[in-house]
């Protein structure tokens, strides 16, 4: 994974033989233990619900044998509009990635490179809201939108509304602006030479041209960790949609799960469902793998 | 912050006549970096400041999500049923045995795998892989996914049985009242222990190697090399981790909601939960902000006493 940072080669005390097969067996075991339910899952989403149960007794609940079929999948879009709650999810994570590598970039290049009086207090005050847990202000969160207003496009009229429950913006703005996002871009952009602006100066260049030229071009890896942090809570979120989302048509896709507890609830299309919302993460996470550690150890440097 | 480049005129010395246009320079300068903020920081006023400002004061008042009649001021009545309410102490109980648990084994389970896989050895990258696979998976999936494997005729008591060669056999997990909040204890950390995995990995590459090759001319045992080496180099990483995973514990939600609602017999709910359920699904926003209000106090302490323990002592 982070073959590129060579593992520490450490010349101790000369491993025994045995020793070293112990220490492999632990890894094997262990990775059967953090694989085994993820292979269950893929494997019952191909099966009908008494095979589910009838092959638990054996390594076959494992294995893609028996009465192997593409029926879940079908069963899962004839029960619920999972197309429609796929759209919602890629859309929202979508532009809530886009919308924040932009604003907390832009945020960052200011914080970092210009000179500004109040910089320092906007710079702290924004690292200070890294301990606070979403959770503590989720349910004012949800008053509070409640009593914004909106401006809606009806044909070539513009009306006010109020409340945001029940849109799609409540689920992409309040997730837009991140202080940790900031503050990441802000120790990548520290790490770019000043000089570069001086010489874009000179050409004629102003600031805004500086962040689009210079700055954002060279800052590849932390626009891949910010769009990974993003994208992940983004994909995944159930409480926030859980609460302000009414109507079917903007449900995201983890609350989509629910419809398949209503009536008579069959294992094999809830695993297919699951499968079908999991494996894009998981292929997205296999082939980015080296972005995906790395900005989740980059994450450790904040406390 | 490193000072600004010098630009053309900022130069000691420069002649007089650019002093204007070097003011003007410097305000244009300020200008757009207000310009350039702005957004984000508009954005962290509406969402993030308002809120928590709100959390404080709705917290003293009988708010409705929906009502016709603007919400009135009632004091500290919010609090005063809080505390009478026995359903929060439940609560409370629970949060805490789910955070006692989970912080020590987590961060100790994440150490273990990240010494594991920090070695040169064929496969490490696959290890790291398989071990990381579970955080990328989403929460209310892997609940779901457990709450198939948990039931009495499940995966989990299949395999306990064929382990034991069929001496034991598990309980309904779930539904019953000492066995439901273990089993979210044990799938919250497979679920999240990559994830600590990973920050260990990230502090043990920051041990200089010449530490290790001095303690093993000193003929330094394995256990020695960990204790005198290891455990003082990771010193800012454990107290990252631990402060994370107590905030991530503290804050228990998605599992509860998902596979046993709080049940059963109140075993499981948490004070997340329990605020859920009234400001959302009886819309009682004063009473859930007062909720919240306490449970950020928690966290706020429980934080602060546990930066006051990790501080540097020297």
């Amino acid at each position: 994974m982070t073959s590129a940072s060579p593992a520490p080669a450490r010349p101790g005390p000369r491993t025994p033989l045995l020793r070293m097969l112990a220490l492999q067996a632990a890894r094997i075991a262990l990775a059967l233990f953090f694989a085994f339910p993820i292979v269950f899952m893929l494997v019952s989403s191909l099966k009908p619900d008494q095979q589910i149960f009838g092959d638990l007794d054996s390594i076959k609940a494992f294995l893609p044998v028996g009465h192997v079929s593409l029926d879940n999948y079908t069963g899962v879009f004839d029960r619920v509009p999972a197309a429609r709650f796929l759209f919602n999810s890629i859309g929202i994570s979508a532009v809530t990635v886009v919308l924040g590598i932009f604003v907390n970039s832009l945020a960052a290049f200011a914080l970092s490179r210009m000179r500004w009086r109040g910089k320092k207090i906007v710079l702290s005050a924004v690292i200070a809201t890294l301990i606070v847990p979403f959770e503590t202000f989720a349910l004012p969160l949800v008053w509070w939108v409640n009593q914004l207003p909106w401006l809606e496009v009806n044909g070539f009229h513009l009306t006010l509304t109020e409340g945001w429950l029940d849109t799609y913006q409540v689920q992409v703005l309040p997730f837009v602006a991140n202080a940790f996002s900031i503050f990441l871009f802000h120790q990548y952009f520290q790490s770019i030479p000043k000089e570069l602006d001086e010489a874009a100066v000179i050409d004629g260049a102003n600031w805004f041209g500086i962040y689009r030229r210079i700055v954002m071009p060279l800052s590849g890896p932390a626009i891949a960790t910010v769009a990974i942090l993003t994208f992940l809570p983004a994909w995944n979120s159930y409480l926030w949609p859980l609460m302000v989302v009414q109507s079917e048509d903007l449900r995201p896709v983890m609350v989509g799960i629910q419809y398949f507890f209503q009536l008579n609830p069959s294992w094999g299309e809830i695993m297919a469902y699951s499968s079908m919302i999991t494996v894009p993460v998981l292929a997205l996470f296999v082939a980015f793998q080296r972005a995906f550690v790395s900005s989740i150890a980059s994450s450790g440097v904040k406390g | 912050m490193t000072s600004l480049p010098s630009r053309p005129g900022t130069a000691a010395g420069a002649p007089q006549a650019r002093r204007p246009t070097r003011r003007r320079s410097r305000r244009r300068e300020s200008l757009t970096a207000l310009g350039m903020v702005s957004p984000a920081v508009f954005l962290l006023l509406l969402f993030f400041v308002i809120p928590v400002v709100l959390a404080f004061a709705l917290a003293f008042t009988n708010a409705r999500l929906v009502s016709p009649t603007p919400a009135e001021f009632t004091g500290l009545q919010n609090f005063r049923t809080l505390l009478d309410d026995p359903l929060f102490y439940k609560s409370l109980r629970n949060t805490f045995y789910f955070a006692a648990v989970v912080v020590p084994l987590q961060g100790g389970l994440a150490l273990v795998l990240a010494l594991l896989v920090n070695a040169k050895v064929k496969g490490v990258n696959f290890f790291r892989t398989v071990y990381f696979i579970p955080v990328v998976t989403s929460m209310v999936v892997v609940s779901i996914l457990w709450t198939l494997m948990y039931q009495k005729t499940g995966l989990v008591n299949e395999l306990i049985s064929q382990l034991t060669f069929g001496v034991v056999h598990g309980p309904d997990w779930l539904n019953n009242p000492s066995t439901a909040m273990p089993a979210i204890i044990f799938m919250s950390v497979w679920q999240g222990v990559g994830f600590h995995m990973v920050i260990w990995l990230a502090g043990l590459q920051t041990i200089p190697q010449d530490l290790y090759e001095a303690a093993d001319i000193d003929g330094a045992t394995r256990w020695v090399r960990f204790r005198y080496v290891t455990w003082p180099g990771l010193r800012t990483t454990r107290t990252f981790v631990l402060i994370t995973i107590t905030i991530a514990a503290f804050s228990l939600f998605a599992q509860v909601s998902v596979m046993t609602q709080g049940g059963p017999l109140d075993s499981t709910t948490t004070v997340v939960y329990q605020a859920v359920q009234t400001g959302y699904a009886q819309q009682q926003t004063g009473y859930a902000s007062a909720i919240s209000l306490v449970f950020f106090v928690l966290v706020l302490a429980v934080s602060l006493v546990q930066r006051f323990l990790t501080r540097e002592k020297d």
